[in-house]
């Protein structure tokens, strides 16, 4: 949804010569269907917030609703030490996730295109954790595992006689960057095996031929073959991490305090437990900037490559 | 044993310790589904195996309702979007113009708000409209959210049919129904239903919308299963039971659509 157009190389893509027929007329029909309800979805939620983030607009009480309050929500967030906490806790929750998976799915696409007996059973477990909806990831994680009593880690630990640790309280930002991961490992593993299936067996076998070990193989041929993939990875997490709510939500809500606090959370506790749609929609406005910087060079990627399969 | 086998043999137990090592948590939900709630608070594999806790989850809750949420929820939203996505999708692949790609391009682009940017709007107009807390409020968004997959899929599957074909039939009188239906139909099913069910996933699973747009009455599975908090360690046997059926079926139908999840996720960019 962001509002940026298409670079303008694309208009002037070549197009086939077409005669202008009646039926080209019912055939432009066909578009609204889908171009309709997409722009509407698009423009009128995104101008709403906008509307929202410079009037005062509580949920609660009447008092002074929808009067223009200017930049003042957007300097309450800023001021409001929540938003700080959120703004870092964000980061370190996006780039944690963000090395954690692209590290851990390369090595493991790596692993996976060797040949070796069973390894497409192999495979699916590892991609399996991405069809888990999130709630049960949450579930499962906090009562399951990271319980400090009834956890199969803290069972474990005990077991080998180190005092069991209590995850969510403790460590609640790293217990949830953990819990993603494991969602997300699975997403990357698959971009990137897939990826790595393209590479040129031939080229592959020539470097070794040429005497280059394991290291440089992978140094100087795989990761520069995947680099256009991993681009593609990170992207599309961070949209979707950007997001990340449910984990949270079904978790530490938030806390203990604001430690495990994002903007995704924050936008909804300020609009939807607190009930003020004004400051809610301002901090909802920053995250849509956050957003439109990634999908600007997403999107650049993706014409480039429409242009090269046309 | 030579070289490469020992290499082949380090691959092997390597790659089956990192795959039983992922699917440890599923398998656990699993395992703890089967026992009484007092061996679900230990973490032994000996234990008496007992159905106790699905026939708790049937009786005790509205777990039918739930799952007749989630059901309607995928499966109302995936119908949607192909209505939605199917007419563009054709023009654009058979059709185009100057303006098809960067048309295609915005169309993905809109997949890149965070939804979070939306919430507070959205949230207020679906109560405005009355769509807040019921399961149709839930498939209008869900279909909007993955419109921009299905007519980037069903593009794609339809560039692929040869042109030729469609000539010969239109030389031979098809009209553009017939067309459709005996030529075009056979041919991309295959990919436009696993696209489906890329889609029934999709939905299935989404939390962000699903939790925030529900109450008790629309409520589909990823909702109920947050809801269950319970006291730690009381309920975990209930809790995995009601898990596992929300998984099971899911996960089985994306090990079938690991290549559309590829395709579709990223736009084409990877193959």
């Amino acid at each position: 949804m962001s509002v940026q157009s298409p670079p303008a190389a694309l208009t002037e893509a070549p197009a086939p010569i077409q005669k202008v027929e009646p039926a080209e007329k019912w055939r432009r029909l066909l578009m609204a269907p889908s171009v309709v309800p997409l722009l509407l979805w698009m423009v009128i939620p995104l101008a709403l917030t906008i509307y929202f983030s410079f009037i005062h607009y509580s949920l609660e009480s009447q008092a002074g609703n929808f009067s223009f309050v200017g930049l003042q929500n957007y300097q309450f967030l800023w001021g409001d030490y929540r938003f700080l906490t959120a703004i870092l806790n964000t980061i370190i929750f996006l780039v944690s996730v963000l090395v954690i998976t692209v590290v851990v799915g390369v090595l493991l696409a790596v692993l996976y295109d060797q040949d070796f007996p069973g390894k497409n059973i192999a495979m699916l477990l590892v991609i399996a954790p991405f069809f888990v909806m999130p709630t049960v990831t949450a579930q499962i994680w906090d009562r399951l595992f990271m319980d400090p009593i009834y956890g199969v880690i803290a069972q474990f630990l005990q077991a080998i006689g180190i005092p069991p640790i209590d995850w969510l309280q403790s460590y609640p930002l790293l217990s949830i960057i953990i819990m993603v991961s494991w969602e997300w490992i699975p997403f990357s593993f698959l971009i990137l095996v897939t990826a790595l299936k393209s590479l040129d067996q031939e080229q592959k076998e020539a470097a070794a031929i040429d005497g280059a070990g394991s290291f440089t193989l992978f140094r100087r041929i795989v990761l520069p073959h995947l680099e256009k993939a991993i681009g593609v990875v990170v992207m599309i997490e961070m949209i979707f991490l950007l997001s990340i709510f449910a984990e949270i939500f079904t978790t530490t809500k938030g806390g203990p305090g604001d430690a495990s606090t994002t903007l995704a959370y924050l936008v909804y506790s300020l609009g939807i437990n607190q009930f003020d749609a004004g400051i809610a929609s301002a901090g909802g406005i920053l995250a849509v900037i956050l957003a439109n910087i990634v999908s600007f060079f997403l999107v650049r990627m993706l014409a480039k490559n429409l242009r090269q399969n046309a | 044993m030579s070289k490469s086998a020992l290499a082949k043999l380090g691959f092997a137990v390597l790659g089956w310790f990192i795959g039983a090592l992922f699917f440890f948590p599923i398998f656990w939900i699993a395992v703890t589904s089967f026992k009484s709630e007092s061996d679900a608070a230990t973490a032994s594999l000996i234990f008496q195996p007992t159905l106790d806790a699905f026939v708790g989850i049937f009786t005790g809750t509205d777990y039918f309702l739930n799952v007749r949420n989630s059901i309607f929820l995928s499966f109302g939203s995936t119908i949607l979007c192909f209505i939605l996505a199917i007419p563009s999708a054709y023009r654009m692949a058979f059709y185009p113009t100057q303006k098809t790609q960067s048309l295609l391009l915005w169309m993905l682009s809109t997949k890149m708000m965070p939804a979070v940017g939306v919430l507070i709007p959205i949230y207020l107009v679906w109560k405005w409209l009355h769509l807040f807390d019921t399961v149709i409020g839930l498939i209008i968004v869900n279909a909007l959210m993955n419109l921009p997959i299905a007519v980037w899929m069903a593009y794609t599957y339809f560039s692929e049919v040869p042109k030729g074909i469609l000539e010969a039939g239109r030389i031979d009188g098809a009209t553009a129904g017939q067309e459709l239906w005996h030529l075009l139909r056979p041919m991309t099913m295959p990919g436009l239903s696993s696209t489906a069910l890329l889609l029934i996933i999709l939905s299935w699973n989404e939390a962000f919308w699903s939790l925030n747009l529900t109450g008790h009455d629309s409520a589909p599975l990823t909702a109920f299963i947050a809801s269950q908090t319970g006291s730690q360690g009381q309920t975990l046997a209930a809790l995995s039971a009601a898990s596992l059926l929300a998984i099971g079926p899911i996960m089985i139908m994306g090990w079938f659509t690991q290549k559309q999840l590829v395709r579709g996720l990223t736009f084409g960019a990877v193959k």
